[in-house]
């Protein structure tokens, strides 16, 4: 229980210095000056310290939108193993459950951003859910990969089983693994499909969902999207880089510590290298989403093949 | 339970032998003591036809009781675990009596009718106004006698009995499409609905006709024992699906279905969606399970293109439409094609002798029905009181009820929530089963089939997010944004008779959900009678693994309670750490000062991204206005592709043979007697 | 087998499928400058793995046929191209008959049907690389495809050139690799197969003033 309690107290602290990280190494990349990595906590306590301001007829719906992202963040946190495996929340949802919560979360938003029923709101609302279910399919075959591999879409259990063999270039793996980046940045609003940084109009998503928020609700929108990478990027380590994360028995202090060791350089080199992927990319109009994610599908489903073919 | 090896004469013998044994058990004829009452309630409604209050205050609510009854006796069934109840009834043909039996898997279905059945029952009973078409005293014999048909349906136990059940269910149904008949697009519903029942029903009776097997005994029990060649058993089979697919609404067989559904009144739309086009999954059952022992893995893949064609169909299609029954009509055919999946699944596990996945394929299927049966009606439902309360149905005119109608925008949230496949509601668990049995496609023994299988996949993972889509746009237009027309200000909430129904129907979408077990165990029963094996159960009973917990867990109970806890803690340490200042304002809108309701998306708006990437799959009529239209006009008509290249060709044809002849026919009324007097003459040469 | 370590079928695997991963960024590229580099890149992806097979089944003519693979797909042959479309101006050409998307999902029609038809027949072969025979003719299918989808000629040119490679890479994985009196005729006949056609091409721009292949459905007689 405290082993599981620190793992989510880790993800909901490390999420928004990831974010940051990402910010900083971008910055660099593009020769500017950087931001601090505690940026994204100095805008969080300023905007919960605002006054919200909200449209008069914003519903119950509207106001509790944010909670519910934050909690079911969170919540999809303590189920990932990043650090150890032997979790007493992580067998509450197995990978394919993990995509569900996700759902939730968007489904919420996308409700959450019609309900001013302003012109921007329920157009991000539209993209979104075009992105979401664009990117679903994707997403499933990844894990289907994963499955085979293992036999097991329980993340714990697919640490384990990875974990206990030789590190080798798989090339369904290797496959599964570049789909799962492309869709990690389609559904994390980032370019190529979406710009993180932009207040332009006609080409933003999520943050065209997010124009009515303010305050302390804009503050755990922020926080939860912060926690949805980092979240994607721990499933990430757990399908293709389980090395380092402490499995059943051998997870007394020091494992842990070198798990969590093991965690924060893998989130300085993965997110180093998102930096450089979105500063060498451009933004696509977003009638290319589709053949953006549908490249994504194939790699996995050429990775599903390729493995079928050569692993029989 | 009956050991699936001994042979089928021995274990007639054996049911005979514990039916005499279980005489002190009469579950059978209770139930059909409740089908009785069913019947008797529709027909004392015609003492006083005219009398609202008394049909629907006094009869549907009754009507409601007895479906709980139905439900309760159809879990005993199903749980108790004892023989199948036989029973003989002293009707029908000569030699034919009724054959009727309580099985596990007519339980389950008796089951999710008599749940469903009851919310709508309540619902109905504050839903009907007077002076909307058909009296209340008729309208109240039709609807209970489609109740009882239904129950009949699944009781039959012989062919005879099971097209008499069959085709009562169609006319009380027809009649309840057309109960407000002054309207002719309704007519022509009704007509189109009659049309493609009857054929279906031809087909059944051929298919019956097969399966008897030459020995001309129409008993289940005789079918199951029958011999059939391997082409005569796939001639049944298809005959069948092509049956029981025109009442579910596979595509290409779906045409009536967006048309009927809608035409008809609200509760009577959601027993349609949600109760009618399971007895049509029953049947697939009933025919390829028990009485032809799935033989073909092709009927297996058959069954499953169908059915993700049809998923994929009815979600795109729901994308487009915007009309807000006919949206979910479409959404039925998507689940009804997510159902037929998990059944094609299932045979072809089976027919590969992987009876374990094909328990679990079939699980999903079966649970997912029961959960169709609860969000589909409570969404039916709720667009009844939307139309009661605004009279409109197009999502154009619509928007913002949440704030006037919080009692159905708050329950239909949960609807919205369940069938766009959302945790920890239900329609999540059944998705999920489905996709985990299909990460066990690659294991299927066939070159070809275990790469091909994995992707259907992918395919059903779109459908759900395209669901997800649809029920976006759906609920979005209509409860939440700004009322797009000025009299929706003052649209009425609904009546408590009304929120019991709605709210018994989406608690049992939360109840099933967060304890699905609950409701596996009862699939259960239906596997271990269908194939001999069951999914395994965990032991704590809010867990879900249905192969091993190694494999695939899930506990929606821990993941709403983990939810809630911590969206509490969150509040919390929100209000201490911060404060809790609102100041309402004017909507910001990135600055934008001039706002109407206009500027909303519409529902053609939403429509937009799935017209544009799955354009081929329409027909598409537009109207784009230039920009130096006066009064710009934008319009868009969106069809159905197969309509027009299967459809329309069919009743072309069909107007052509019967132009043709139509010849004989000149007015003339001798040679009309000529006609009579020769085929006689035929007949009785014949004869001699 | 001699020489059979353990990192040797990973690493064939792994290059197959690199192989077949370009076969699909052919399909989805639209610019012609890139098809080239693509195709170059295959070559070399073709050069490792042939010298891999050379090393693990100690066949001495395959490293010959690996050297004329390098020479030849990742030198010659692209640099020829290159050198063609900037003399005819064809670097950005991108026509495609059908959308990308649907392209790519025949294509993944196409590789389960390889894939399908390759099974039983791999299990006869007896070579260490039997198993990539699939991947082999997925990519010869690809290409082919590739071919159907386009209207310029200089792309039509590539997707053969491409196909050829997936020939060379079926004959590796099923036997190791043709006799080389073969594999040298048809080292040559590319190379000459490349001279013609990019004569040809010069004709087609001087009649119809463009590489659209669509204009020589002019000349049909009716």
């Amino acid at each position: 229980m405290v082993r599981q309690f620190g793992e989510v107290l880790l993800a909901i602290a490390l999420a928004p210095l990831f974010v940051g990280w990402i910010a900083q190494c971008r910055a660099w990349l593009q020769s500017r000056t950087a931001p601090p990595l505690i940026q994204p906590y100095r805008m969080l306590r300023k905007l919960f310290h605002k006054d919200v301001a909200m449209a008069a007829d914003a519903t119950l719906l509207f106001r509790t939108t944010p909670y519910v992202l934050f909690g079911s963040m969170v919540l999809a946190a303590a189920i990932i193993p990043s650090i150890a495996t032997d979790l007493p929340f992580a067998r509450v949802a197995d990978a394919i459950a993990l995509i569900g919560i996700f759902a939730t979360a968007r489904v919420f938003q996308s409700l959450a951003a019609m309900d001013i029923g302003t012109a921007f709101g329920t157009m991000g609302a539209r993209r979104e859910m075009m992105v979401g279910f664009l990117a679903e399919p994707a997403l499933l075959m990844v894990l289907f990969n994963a499955f085979l591999l293992s036999g097991s879409t329980a993340l714990p259990s697919l640490v384990e089983a990875y974990s206990a063999e030789p590190i080798s270039l798989n090339p369904s793996l290797t496959f599964a693994g570049v789909a799962f980046v492309m869709v990690l940045l389609a559904e994390n609003a980032r370019i190529p499909i979406d710009n993180p940084a932009t207040h332009l109009e006609l080409t933003m998503i999520h943050e065209a969902m997010l124009l009515e928020y303010s305050a302390r609700h804009l503050a755990l929108i922020e926080w939860a999207s912060s926690l949805k990478l980092f979240n994607y990027a721990c499933i990430g380590f757990a399908l293709f880089l389980p090395w380092g994360i402490a499995t059943h028995g051998a997870d007394g202090g020091l494992a842990l510590l070198l798990a969590a060791a093991a965690l924060i350089a893998k989130l300085i080199v993965f997110g180093a290298a998102l930096a450089l992927i979105e500063s060498l990319s451009a933004k696509l109009r977003i009638f290319r989403a589709p053949e953006y994610l549908a490249t994504a599908f194939l790699l996995a489903v050429l990775g599903l093949l390729v493995h079928l073919l050569l692993g029989s | 339970m009956l050991d699936p090896a001994a042979g089928p004469a021995v274990s007639h013998a054996a049911w005979v032998a514990r039916d005499i044994l279980l005489l002190q058990r009469h579950d059978l004829s209770w139930m059909l003591l409740l089908v009785l009452g069913w019947l008797f309630l529709g027909a004392i409604g015609l003492l006083r036809p005219h009398s609202l209050r008394f049909v629907a205050r006094g009869l549907f609510p009754a009507g409601a009781v007895i479906g709980l009854g139905v439900a309760l006796l159809g879990g005993v069934a199903l749980l108790a675990g004892h023989a199948p109840q036989t029973m003989l009834l002293p009707l029908g043909l000569p030699d034919l009596p009724f054959h009727l039996r309580l099985d596990a898997l007519s339980g389950f279905f008796l089951l999710l009718m008599g749940v469903a059945g009851a919310g709508i029952s309540i619902f109905a009973a504050g839903y009907f106004r007077s002076g909307e078409g058909t009296a209340p005293g008729l309208l109240g014999l039709h609807y209970h006698i489609f109740l009882a048909s239904m129950a009949l349906v699944v009781l039959a136990d012989d062919a005879y009995f099971f097209m008499v059940a069959w085709e009562l269910m169609a006319l009380s149904s027809y009649f309840l499409v057309v109960s407000q008949h002054r309207r002719p697009e309704i007519r022509q519903a009704g007509f189109l609905y009659l049309l493609m029942a009857h054929l279906g029903a031809l087909c059944l009776l051929f298919s019956f006709g097969v399966l008897q097997g030459g020995n001309w005994q129409f008993s289940f029990d005789a079918m199951r024992s029958a011999n059939h060649t391997p082409f005569w058993a796939t001639m049944a089979f298809l005959l069948a699906l092509l049956g029981f697919g025109a009442k579910a609404g596979l595509v290409p067989l779906h045409g009536w279905l967006p048309e009927a559904h809608p035409a008809a009144p609200s509760p009577v739309s959601a027993m349609m969606s949600g109760l009618m086009l399971k007895t049509a999954v029953y049947g697939m059952l009933r025919v390829t399970f028990d009485l032809l022992h799935v033989q073909f893995w092709q009927w297996g893949a058959l069954v499953l293109v169908l059915g993700l064609a049809s998923a994929l169909f009815g979600a795109i299609f729901a994308g487009v439409k915007t009309d807000m029954k006919r949206l979910l009509a479409y959404s039925s055919i998507e689940n009804i094609g997510l159902i037929f999946t998990g059944i094609g699944l299932a045979i072809l596990f089976e027919a590969c002798h992987l009876p374990l996945f094909a328990a679990l394929a079939l699980s999903a299927a079966l649970l997912h029905a029961l959960n169709h049966a609860f969000f589909k009606s409570l969404l039916f439902l709720a667009t009844g009181n939307v139309l009661h309360a605004t009279r409109r149905r197009s999502l154009g005119a619509l928007g913002g009820l949440g704030r006037t109608m919080p009692w159905v925008a708050a329950l239909a949230l949960v609807g919205t929530l369940a069938i766009a496949g959302l945790p920890p509601l239900n329609g999540f668990v059944s998705e999920w089963l489905l996709l985990q049995s299909f990460l066990f496609t690659p294991q299927l023994p066939r070159p070809f089939i275990n790469m091909l299988v994995p992707l259907g996949a992918a395919v059903l993972a779109l459908t759900v997010a395209l669901a997800a889509y649809v029920m976006v746009k759906f609920y979005g237009v209509i409860f939440l944004g700004q009322p797009r027309e000025p009299a929706l200000e003052d649209a009425h909430d609904a009546n408590w008779l009304e929120r019991m129904g709605l709210a018994w129907l989406a608690l049992g979408c939360i109840l099933i959900g967060v304890l699905p077990q609950i409701a596996l165990r009862a699939t259960g029963a239906v596997t271990r009678q269908l194939l001999g094996k069951t999914i395994s159960f965990a032991s704590p009973i809010w867990w879900i693994a249905p192969i091993a917990p190694k494999q695939a867990s899930y506990s929606g109970l821990l993941l709403l309670a983990g939810t809630i806890c911590v969206i509490g803690i969150a509040y919390v340490l929100v209000r201490v750490l911060a404060h809790g200042r609102i100041r309402r304002t004017v909507p910001w809108d990135c600055g934008y000062p001039w706002q109407t309701s206009r500027m909303q998306d519409t529902a053609e708006g939403f429509g937009q991204p799935i017209r544009h990437i799955f354009g081929p799959a329409f027909d598409m009529e537009r109207e784009l206005p230039l920009p130096s239209d006066n009064a710009p006009r934008y319009r868009i008509h969106v069809e159905d592709r197969l309509w027009r290249m299967v459809y329309l060709p069919i009743a072309r044809a069909v107007q052509r043979v019967s132009d043709a002849i139509g010849v004989v026919q000149g007015g003339r009324l001798a040679i009309y007697l000529l006609f009579s007097f020769l085929t006689l003459l035929g007949l009785l040469a014949g004869v001699l | 087998m001699p020489h059979t370590s353990h990192w040797i079928v990973p690493s064939l695997n792994l290059l197959a499928s690199i192989l077949l991963l370009i076969s699909f960024a052919m399909l989805s590229r639209r610019r012609t400058q890139r098809l080239i580099t693509l195709y170059a890149w295959q070559g070399l992806a073709l050069f490792v793995s042939t010298c891999l097979v050379a090393y693990s089944s100690g066949q001495k003519e395959l490293v010959y046929s690996a050297g004329l693979t390098l020479m030849l797909k990742v030198i010659a042959l692209p640099w020829i191209l290159h050198r063609l479309i900037q003399r005819l101006g064809a670097q950005w050409d991108s026509e495609l008959l059908v959308n990308i998307p649907t392209t790519m999902l025949v294509g993944l029609g196409l590789v389960i049907f390889a894939f399908g038809l390759a099974q039983p027949i791999s299990m006869m072969a007896n070579t260490i690389t039997r198993n990539t025979l699939g991947i082999a003719l997925a990519v010869i299918l690809l290409s082919f495809l590739m071919m159907i989808t386009r209207r310029k000629a200089v792309t039509q040119v590539i997707g053969f050139l491409a196909m050829e490679n997936g020939l060379f890479f079926a004959a590796t994985s099923a036997t190791y690799g043709m006799p080389m009196v073969i594999e040298l005729g048809i080292a040559l006949d590319l190379l000459v197969a490349v001279f013609i056609l990019g004569i040809f091409f010069f004709q087609i721009r001087e009649q119809f003033d463009s590489l659209d292949l669509h204009h020589l459905e002019t000349l049909k007689e009716d």
